[in-house]
């Protein structure tokens, strides 16, 4: 089991209602699945849980059969660097860093750094002729591949991806979904996709819905 | 001189004193040398004689309080000279050294003086007589007859001296030969002297007597190459007869003695005919020194015993040495005074 | 991975070089300018130590002749005999160098120890030929005396050293002695002075050395001049590192979403600043030396002509400075970073990482109140304060209260420009530029600092010019002014002066202790050029009469101040004489106090003082006759000086004496003047979003860039209107508050407005300078850019 979740609660300092209210379900290595739902309906707040961005209230969430509550900061953050890749719809590319080494950076930080791979991901991404650019100086379609290439490149477990292509045009989000969705599968890694595109989500062999916190 | 910074003006004193009593063994280096057919002439060899290199005027006392507490004495006048000439004003090559101390069996005293000669600030004058070294001074109408006095910050002493005996000559007429080689000094003493007088300590006036050793001794080369120091030894027995013993301290060591009867005719010993061997050794003011001695005559019968009244009697002047009361047991009783030089390094 | 994070935090430096510059450079500017003033601060005092240390001042007790003359060498003897422990020292000028006179058997431990290198000895130094110990530029600048020069680096500056015997033959001074050092422990017995030498008088010593206290408040000066200098690089220092945060803040997010502890980016990123800071700081160290090394030279001939203390014009790179450099580089960063590493330690993960201009100064009601507080401490200081330091801590709370008060008042100032606006532009112009404010007020703080300063020093400086001139001209009113060797040389300048017609005023001086203090008595004749020229600060009616009938005494500023002798007062002028005080002149740049007395009452009670200066009346045009006659009688063309020749002298004095200030004023306006150029830039990059949309409305680029440089300039010219009162109540702090407690006097504050207007036309034009070419970016900024605006936005 890559993931698990047992009755998860979650309530944000300062609001009354609950984001997330006894959500479980399961995840197996390699399976990829959707979280959709409307906004505000606690998709995102279930992805940060999971990838240990944030913490639970209540329940259980274990990684690999690690229970990721009694971990302290630094211990979820080495759970992220070694196991979890996070794609954000805003890219989050450290702009002062060139392409290259941007998607060499977390698998240096977790330790994994493997230049053929690196290379791989960036010829697979068609990023090659841009590796010595820096993001600004890319499309933002070009900017989310070389996300999905730091993401892979440490080979995660589990890749979350928060509306990946939410800032893309849907012609450049079909073909770096695609993109993503192919490498995540050569990888071996579980995915979670956290979409309001009924049509991404039509795409995934596995889907679940949120509606106000639990799910439907 | 090999420190790389010096403090010069701190320091150099002591260089140009030590060079008095240890260095410079072989090299008179334009003073006059000792002869063994000089014959001394008084009242003018009281007073200084700059073609010499070293001279010391130096009287030590053992004194008795009213309550009989065991006291010591010393003032000395050190003459020290750079080159063999006189003159005055600050050009003369004459320095001048004092030491002053009191012991008791408690507490050691120690104070120090330096001074340039030509200016008037220290001197010896022959007749009437007065060596003086600031507000110091050793002066009277004549040698049998003088004013002693010294102070320091914590202590201070003015006390009268009476002669009771005739001047002592050691060795050969005042000829006093120092090593196997040679070395040698003039060497007179007035051991007899009386004393009564005054003693300043921090808790108060002491009204003190006893008897004191007056040494007078000049040359240019002391101590031969291999000397290290000397223990010298002053005794004065209850019988009334004196002893002078000192041993140099070399390969081998070298000693003489000076057997005073109570009358005042003496009798001098050569090379080997005194021995003093130290039986305890103890520390004082780091370094280890001997603090009692077995002292030996075998001519006149002395083997006594010979006990440092206080262990502490370190002389931490420019040039450091031991200096202080001394009682014995043994053949003979008394008291004295014991020197030891050549344990600072 | 720590490798890998501090290469993607350095990353942000080599990417926004600007930033990395402006950071270094504030740092290293601030420090530079402190260390500076620490470096020349620190060679005064060696130099002022080692004369300590040479001639035993300040730690000895000493003792000098009552009527300052020379002592009897058999006076010391005598003293010695009566069991005195004391050392004699004779001193002298042979050629421009002073040679001091010891005795080494006698000096206490410590006096004119001096390391030297080698093979010194005592019989050298004491017979033969002798020896002289100085620096190796004192032995150069000795003329030829027999002796082996010892090259000793640690004798005092211009000073020599070797035996009493020697330096009295060289100095033709056999048989006397100067003064002689007390040691400090005595012997039990001991005659008292008066009965062993009558007319020797013993000081005691006085903790800390003379010219050391006498100087500290020029020092002190220097001081808060460094300090200014640096908190306005702290300014910079501070603006810098908030921006750099504030724009890592979504890098910071990032790389705790990949993986990297909180922790470990904390500590990685204060050991990041450390390490610039240490950079900036070793810049700033080298810098500090330059400017060091420029002024010293200024410095020590100010302290030589003011104070009469011997600086050493090199300099040396001694620890304390550079190290006391170093330690405020990396102190100044850790204050100005502080804030910004606790908020990010405290920044929840998924917080919204956008970069925050308006964090970069925190404003608020605290802020009001910090600075009403400041001032109104600096006002109670003014008031009930005592002391120099007092005036100082015055000074700074009326600094930084000023520069903390500029945010609130801008924002007032704004708000009423922006009530007045009419027309839709003119008010996005004034709403637009009161957001502003938050991100420049750092770098406006700095140069109302500057520029406060600026006004405050220049008025005080040009203050104490013109009431200087105008002393120099009532003081020095005799046309020429000889001094005679001796007292038949005096008789014969009489006689010449009497036949060229010319009015002789005899100089009269003696140096005695008044009140306890350190002053010169001085007889004056009675004539009209006194009457005519001098002017009293405050005086009884007919205080010329009165002085002429021998009824009193006329005091300087300083011993009235000092002493607190006030009108009336009684002045013990000699044994068994007091007399009143008459009046109270001005005497600008003499450190001792000055009483004068008639010429009657001085000849009578100082009859051993002789007349030997005397300055001449005679029509300007017969001055060069007058010398003339007198060369012919023998007097040397040196011992005569004319009058304009003297006040060049005391003005170059003068002028000297405020290079320094003048540099570091100039200096600091500089920094500041760097600050508002280096934030605007940076805020520039920042304010694309909220141009854009005004763009995207229908303003050309050119038009906002104009706007921009407008908005630049108005800024500019409130904080200068804000400066001037500002550094207007710095001058009157300077001139009425410390000037008395430092030198003694209080000057008169006149006002230069023009220069004000000026130093405002500068300030405005520096703005608009810094402002230019982020304007000229703006114009030329893409559309592109303008619009990725709108594309990045989500």
């Amino acid at each position: 089991m890559l993931v698990s979740l047992r009755d998860v609660t979650k309530t944000y300092p300062g609001t009354e209602a609950a984001v997330l209210r006894g959500v479980s379900f399961a995840l197996d290595a390699g399976e990829m699945l959707a979280l959709t739902g409307e906004s505000g309906s606690g998709k995102s707040t279930l992805l940060h849980l999971i990838g240990g961005l944030d913490t639970a209230d209540q329940g259980v969430v274990a990684i690999d059969g690690i229970d990721l509550t009694p971990l302290d900061d630094v211990g979820r953050a080495a759970l992220r660097r070694g196991k979890v890749g996070v794609i954000f719809q805003q890219f989050n590319l450290i702009p002062s860093l060139t392409v290259a080494a941007n998607i060499a950076f977390q698998a240096r930080l977790a330790g994994q750094h493997d230049p053929d791979r690196a290379q791989a991901l960036a010829d697979r991404l068609g990023l090659t002729p841009h590796l010595h650019k820096y993001p600004e100086q890319l499309s933002g379609g070009q900017q989310q591949r070389v996300a999905i290439a730091r993401t892979l490149a440490p080979q995660p477990r589990l890749v979350l991806a928060d509306e990946p292509t939410g800032n893309l045009d849907e012609a450049t989000a079909d073909t770096v979904f695609d993109l993503m969705c192919a490498l995540v599968a050569e990888t071996g890694a579980g995915l979670v996709l956290v979409t309001h595109s009924e049509r991404l989500a039509a795409r995934m062999p596995r889907r679940l819905h949120l509606r106000a916190g639990a799910l439907a | 001189m090999n420190a790389k910074v010096l403090v010069l003006l701190a320091l150099l004193p002591v260089q140009a004193m030590a060079q008095g009593f240890a260095g410079l063994g072989n090299d008179a280096g334009g003073f006059a040398i000792p002869q063994p057919d000089t014959v001394l002439q008084f009242p003018a060899d009281h007073g200084a004689h700059p073609d010499y290199r070293i001279e010391w005027w130096y009287l030590t006392a053992n004194l008795t309080g009213a309550d009989g507490t065991p006291y010591g004495l010393q003032w000395t006048l050190f003459r020290s000279a750079l080159a063999a000439s006189d003159g005055q004003g600050w050009d003369t090559p004459q320095l001048w050294m004092g030491h002053a101390a009191v012991t008791t069996p408690t507490a050691h005293f120690v104070t120090e003086r330096l001074a340039r000669g030509g200016i008037g600030q220290a001197g010896v004058q022959a007749a009437p007589f007065s060596a003086w070294i600031d507000d110091w001074v050793m002066e009277g109408p004549d040698f049998n007859t003088m004013r002693l006095a010294a102070s320091g910050p914590d202590f201070a002493y003015d006390v009268g001296l009476s002669a009771t005996g005739p001047l002592v000559l050691h060795g050969q007429q005042g000829y006093s030969v120092k090593s196997a080689s040679g070395q040698a000094s003039h060497y007179y003493s007035q051991p007899f002297f009386d004393v009564a007088g005054t003693l300043t300590l921090p808790d108060g006036p002491v009204a003190v007597t006893g008897t004191a050793w007056l040494d007078r001794e000049w040359s240019s080369q002391p101590l031969a190459a291999d000397q290290t120091g000397w223990d010298w030894f002053s005794l004065s027995f209850d019988s009334g007869d004196k002893l002078m013993g000192f041993v140099l301290r070399g390969q081998p060591d070298y000693t003489a003695a000076t057997w005073i009867a109570a009358d005042g005719r003496t009798t001098a010993y050569p090379d080997g005919a005194f021995a003093a061997t130290p039986l305890l050794r103890e520390d004082v003011a780091g370094r280890k020194v001997p603090v009692q001695w077995q002292v030996r005559l075998a001519d006149r019968g002395v083997d006594v015993t010979v006990t440092a009244l206080n262990r502490a009697a370190w002389m931490a002047t420019s040039v450091p040495y031991w200096e202080g009361p001394v009682t014995m047991t043994g053949s003979h009783g008394g008291v004295g005074y014991l020197e030891m030089t050549g344990y600072d390094g | 991975m720590t490798r890998t994070i501090l290469s993607a935090l350095l990353s942000h430096w080599w990417r926004n070089p600007l930033q990395l510059f402006t950071l270094l450079a504030g740092l290293a500017l601030g420090t530079a300018l402190w260390s500076g003033v620490q470096a020349i601060n620190a060679e005064a005092r060696a130099s002022y130590d080692a004369a300590a240390a040479t001639l035993g001042e300040g730690s000895y007790a000493q003792i000098t002749a009552q009527d300052g003359g020379a002592i009897a060498q058999a006076s010391y003897v005598a003293l010695r005999r009566a069991g005195w422990l004391v050392s004699p020292v004779v001193q002298g000028k042979l050629g421009a160098v002073r040679l001091v006179g010891i005795d080494p058997l006698t000096a206490p431990r410590g006096i004119g120890a001096v390391p030297v290198d080698g093979s010194a000895d005592l019989a050298a130094f004491l017979s033969g030929a002798g020896q002289i110990f100085a620096r190796a530029d004192t032995l150069e600048r000795l003329p030829p005396t027999g002796a082996q020069g010892v090259a000793a680096p640690d004798v005092a500056p211009n000073t020599a050293i070797t035996d009493i015997g020697l330096a009295q033959r060289l100095l033709n001074r056999a048989g006397q002695i100067d003064r002689l050092i007390v040691a400090p422990e005595q012997p039990l017995t001991r005659r008292p002075l008066d009965q062993v030498a009558p007319g020797l008088v013993q000081t005691v010593p006085q903790g800390g050395n003379d010219v050391a206290r006498l100087t500290d408040s020029f020092h002190l000066n220097l001081t808060a001049f460094g300090l200014l200098s640096f908190a306005v690089g702290l300014f910079i220092v501070h603006g810098a590192i908030s921006l750099a945060f504030e724009q890592r803040r979504p890098m910071v997010r990032t790389l705790r979403a990949l993986g990297a502890p909180l922790q470990h980016l904390i500590a990685l990123m204060a050991v990041e600043l450390a390490a610039l800071a240490l950079i900036a700081g070793l810049i700033g160290v080298a810098l500090g030396y330059v400017v060091a090394a420029a002024l010293l030279p200024d410095v020590a001939a100010t302290l030589r002509g003011l104070y009469g203390a011997d600086v050493s014009g090199q300099l040396a790179l001694r620890s304390a400075w550079w190290l006391s450099g170093l330690a405020i580089a990396m102190g100044g960063t850790a204050v100005a970073a502080g804030g910004a590493l606790w908020s990010l330690a405290r920044m929840p993960l998924l917080a919204s990482a956008q970069p925050r201009a308006w964090v970069m100064a925190r404003q608020g009601p605290g802020l009001v109140v910090a600075s009403l507080g400041l001032l109104a401490l600096s006002g109670g200081l003014a008031l009930w304060g005592q002391g120099l330091l007092a005036g100082f801590v015055m000074l700074g709370a009326l600094l930084i209260g000023g520069a903390l008060a500029l945010p609130p008042v801008l924002a007032l100032a704004l708000r009423a420009g922006q009530a007045g606006a009419r027309g839709p532009v003119a008010q996005w112009f004034w709403a637009d530029t009161r957001q502003q404010v938050p991100g420049l007020s750092l770098a406006l703080m700095a140069l109302l600092l500057a520029m406060a300063a600026n006004v405050g020093v220049s008025t005080m400086v040009s203050s104490f010019r013109l009431t200087f001139v105008g002393f120099l001209d009532q003081r020095l009113a005799s046309e020429l002014y000889v001094s005679a060797a001796d007292v038949p040389t005096a008789a014969a300048i009489i006689a010449v002066a009497e036949r060229q017609a010319a009015v002789v005023l005899p100089i009269l001086s003696v140096d005695r202790q008044v009140a306890g203090l350190p002053a010169e008595i001085y007889g004056a004749r009675d004539h009209a050029t006194y009457r005519d020229s001098w002017r009293f600060l405050r005086e009884v009616p007919q205080a010329w009469d009165k002085l002429a009938r021998g009824e009193g005494v006329l005091l300087n500023e300083q011993l009235y101040r000092r002493a607190g002798l006030d009108l009336g007062a009684m002045v013990p002028v000699a044994p068994g004489l007091a007399l009143p005080v008459l009046g109270i002149y001005g005497d600008y740049g003499n450190p001792v106090g000055q009483v004068i007395v008639t010429e009657d009452v001085f000849r009578a009670q100082f009859p051993e003082a002789a007349a030997l200066r005397f300055g001449l009346r005679v029509a300007p045009g017969q001055v060069g006759a007058l010398r003339e006659a007198l060369q012919q009688e023998g007097v040397a063309p040196t011992a005569m000086i004319d009058q304009a020749a003297i006040k060049a002298l005391s003005l170059s004095v003068f002028e000297r004496t405020f290079t320094v200030t003048t540099a570091l004023n100039i200096l600091t306006l500089a920094v500041a003047g760097f600050a508002i150029l280096m934030s605007l830039l940076t805020l520039a990059a920042m304010r694309l979003p909220q141009l854009a949309p005004v763009w995207a409305l229908g303003l050309t680029r050119r038009r906002l860039a104009a706007l921009d440089l407008l908005r630049a300039v108005v800024l500019a010219a409130l904080t200068a209107a804000l400066a001037l009162p500002l550094g207007l109540g710095l001058a009157w702090a300077l001139l009425a508050v410390v000037n008395v407690e430092a030198f003694g006097w209080r000057l008169p504050m006149y006002t230069f407005w023009l220069d004000y207007l000026r130093l405002g036309g500068l300030a405005l034009l520096a703005a608009a300078l810094a402002a230019l070419w982020p304007a000229w970016r703006l114009s030329h900024t893409p559309p592109a850019r303008l619009l990725g605006v709108f594309r990045h936005e989500r």
